[in-house]
């Protein structure tokens, strides 16, 4: 089963050296998931003053400066993961470095038929 | 085929379904994969039971051929709904690949099934109201309705928070197992809790004008003596067995005094007014083995702890001849493993009845002054108990108001409001 592992913290609880430092340790956790067979996909996201949100409403194209809600924590990155039951998504999750700080939701990935195949 | 043949059939087919009904729903949940499905095929497998049985005879092992049957019936389904679905055509290849052969799928790990399922069941990723409604229905066997009105909800509520329940285990895939030795602690004490609110909410009923619905509570301890069962069998469970004993310990204490703690009338009684003569002796008996069992092992918690403390009161005579001292001791203990604020109160009022009432007034005015419990009716109402015996009378009536104004269930309500009228 495929499991979406989406990383949540204050951005703001975090120094730049910090954030570099995760980075660091996310590449490890991610080639480490590599190894095990695990690992589909995985990438830390620019800061939330980055986003921009689109909706298109009766056709027209609505564009605004900022992420679609104001949360007290952000996404920030995200893990695709190949595990075989939830209780293996967990174990994961709690591998993951922001998850000492932040929070980490797990969705399982719905399969759909119709989709390209080999994207990741 | 004769009436009397039939009758016996039937008999030992209604036996089977109250004793073995749970253990083959677990097993085949294992087998088939999905809780529904399990639970179809196994109402299916009772069904044939009645009509096999009676032409041909009870089986040797009975319980496996109800297994062989309802594993049978569910690949049958499977088949069926596969036409309109062809997801499911692997596992039902792998499913009919396996051997339906009664003998082999009675060896098969059946042991750890009903494990399994109480462990999916108080999935930690589950909401703590499902799991107790999922737990009750799947591992107890009570039906919706029996739990809905348990809880003071509808059916359909309840209903519908098993269903979604189940929707979540089968789409987040919740697995089916026995968590690995390094969840296994933190898993255990999900299912410990789910037991004891089970067991609390039949004992102190957090709502409503009934002080105990003893039911549940008699659920609550066979799910712990069926816990108590099944862990020796699995290696690495079997560690966790003194705390599980000391749970079952805990509510067969406090379930002995069930008959003491609430007048005719449906009031409350506390301890110290309890009539001792009314404690269930055997069920005391009992208890106070396991707690001894627990502590010997040195690897008791918490759930021990509380249970030793109960076995104290359990074996005073009188409310004034208790070992308040080991009380307060066992208390201090308690207070390390898992520092909180109402253990804290609970030790208070035993410091009050060990030393002075002032000494427990002194922790609780503490207590209060931190805003821990600030909220919570009970440390008002000890607090107003010792003002009282100290004579401090506006003190007391003032502190019977405040817990009154925060109590929501009725007997406590008037049990409060009667000794409100004694301190004037």
């Amino acid at each position: 089963m495929k499991y979406m592992l989406l990383v949540y913290y204050n951005e703001k609880e975090m120094s730049d050296a910090e954030r570099d430092r995760c980075y660091v340790d996310s590449a490890r956790l991610s080639r480490d998931l590599a190894a095990e067979g695990k690992f589909v996909d995985a990438s830390p996201l620019q800061l939330i003053d980055t986003a921009t949100s689109v909706r298109v409403r009766n056709g027209k194209k609505l564009v605004t400066d900022g992420p679609f809600a104001e949360t007290h924590e952000q996404l920030g990155g995200y893990y695709l993961v190949d595990a075989n039951d939830l209780d293996e998504a967990i174990g994961i999750a709690t591998r993951i470095p922001v998850a000492t700080l932040g929070t980490i939701e797990i969705r399982p990935v719905l399969e759909i038929p119709g989709l390209p195949t080999g994207g990741t | 085929m004769n009436d009397a043949a039939d009758i016996k059939v039937r008999e030992t087919i209604d036996g089977l379904y109250r004793t073995e009904s749970r253990r083959i729903l677990s097993t085949l949940i294992r087998l088939l994969g999905d809780f529904d499905l399990a639970e179809e095929a196994m109402h299916d497998a009772f069904a044939a039971a009645m009509e096999k049985w009676a032409e041909e005879g009870i089986p040797a092992n009975p319980w496996a051929w109800l297994v062989s049957a309802g594993r049978f019936k569910g690949i049958d389904v499977m088949r069926r709904q596969s036409r309109k679905d062809e997801s499911s055509a692997d596992t039902i290849e792998q499913l009919e690949a396996e051997s339906n052969d009664p003998a082999e799928i009675a060896d098969r790990a059946v042991k750890d099934d009903e494990l399994r399922l109480i462990f999916t069941c108080c999935h930690p990723a589950l909401a703590p109201d499902a799991r107790i409604a999922l737990t009750l229905r799947e591992v107890c066997g009570l039906t919706t309705e029996e739990i809905a009105r348990a809880f003071l909800t509808t059916p359909s509520t309840l209903a519908q928070r098993i269903v979604r329940a189940k929707a979540k285990i089968r789409d987040a895939g919740i697995p089916y197992k026995v968590p690995s030795q390094e969840d296994l602690p933190e898993r255990l004490e999900a299912v410990l809790h789910v037991i004891y609110l089970v067991f609390n909410e039949g004992y102190s009923a957090s709502s409503g004008d009934s002080l105990t619905r003893a039911d549940l509570s008699g659920e609550a301890i066979r799910l712990g003596r069926l816990l108590l069962e099944l862990l020796p069998a699995n290696p690495q469970a079997a560690a966790f067995e003194p705390e599980v004993t000391g749970l079952v310990a805990l509510m067969l204490l406090q379930e002995s005094r069930r008959a003491a703690r609430s007048s005719a009338e449906g009031d409350l009684v506390l301890l110290e007014d309890q009539n001792r003569s009314l404690w269930n002796q055997e069920t005391i008996r009992e208890g106070t083995q396991l707690v001894r069992r627990a502590l010997a092992s040195q690897r008791f918690g918490t759930y021990t702890l509380q249970a030793a403390i109960a076995a104290v009161h359990a074996e005073a005579p009188t409310a004034a001849a208790t070992d308040w001292a080991q009380i307060v001791a066992l208390y201090d203990v308690l207070l390390q493993m898992a520092p909180s604020p109402v253990v804290e109160l609970n030790r208070a009022v035993a410091v009050a009845l060990s030393s002075s009432p002032e000494a427990g007034l002194q922790i609780i005015d503490g207590i209060l002054a931190r805003g821990d419990l600030s909220d919570y009716h009970l440390a008002h109402s000890a607090r107003a108990d010792l003002c009282r015996r100290l004579g401090r009378h506006a003190e007391a009536r003032e502190s019977y108001k405040r817990a009154l104004a925060l109590t929501r269930l009725e007997p406590e309500r008037r049990f409060l409001e009667r000794r409100l009228n004694e301190v004037v």
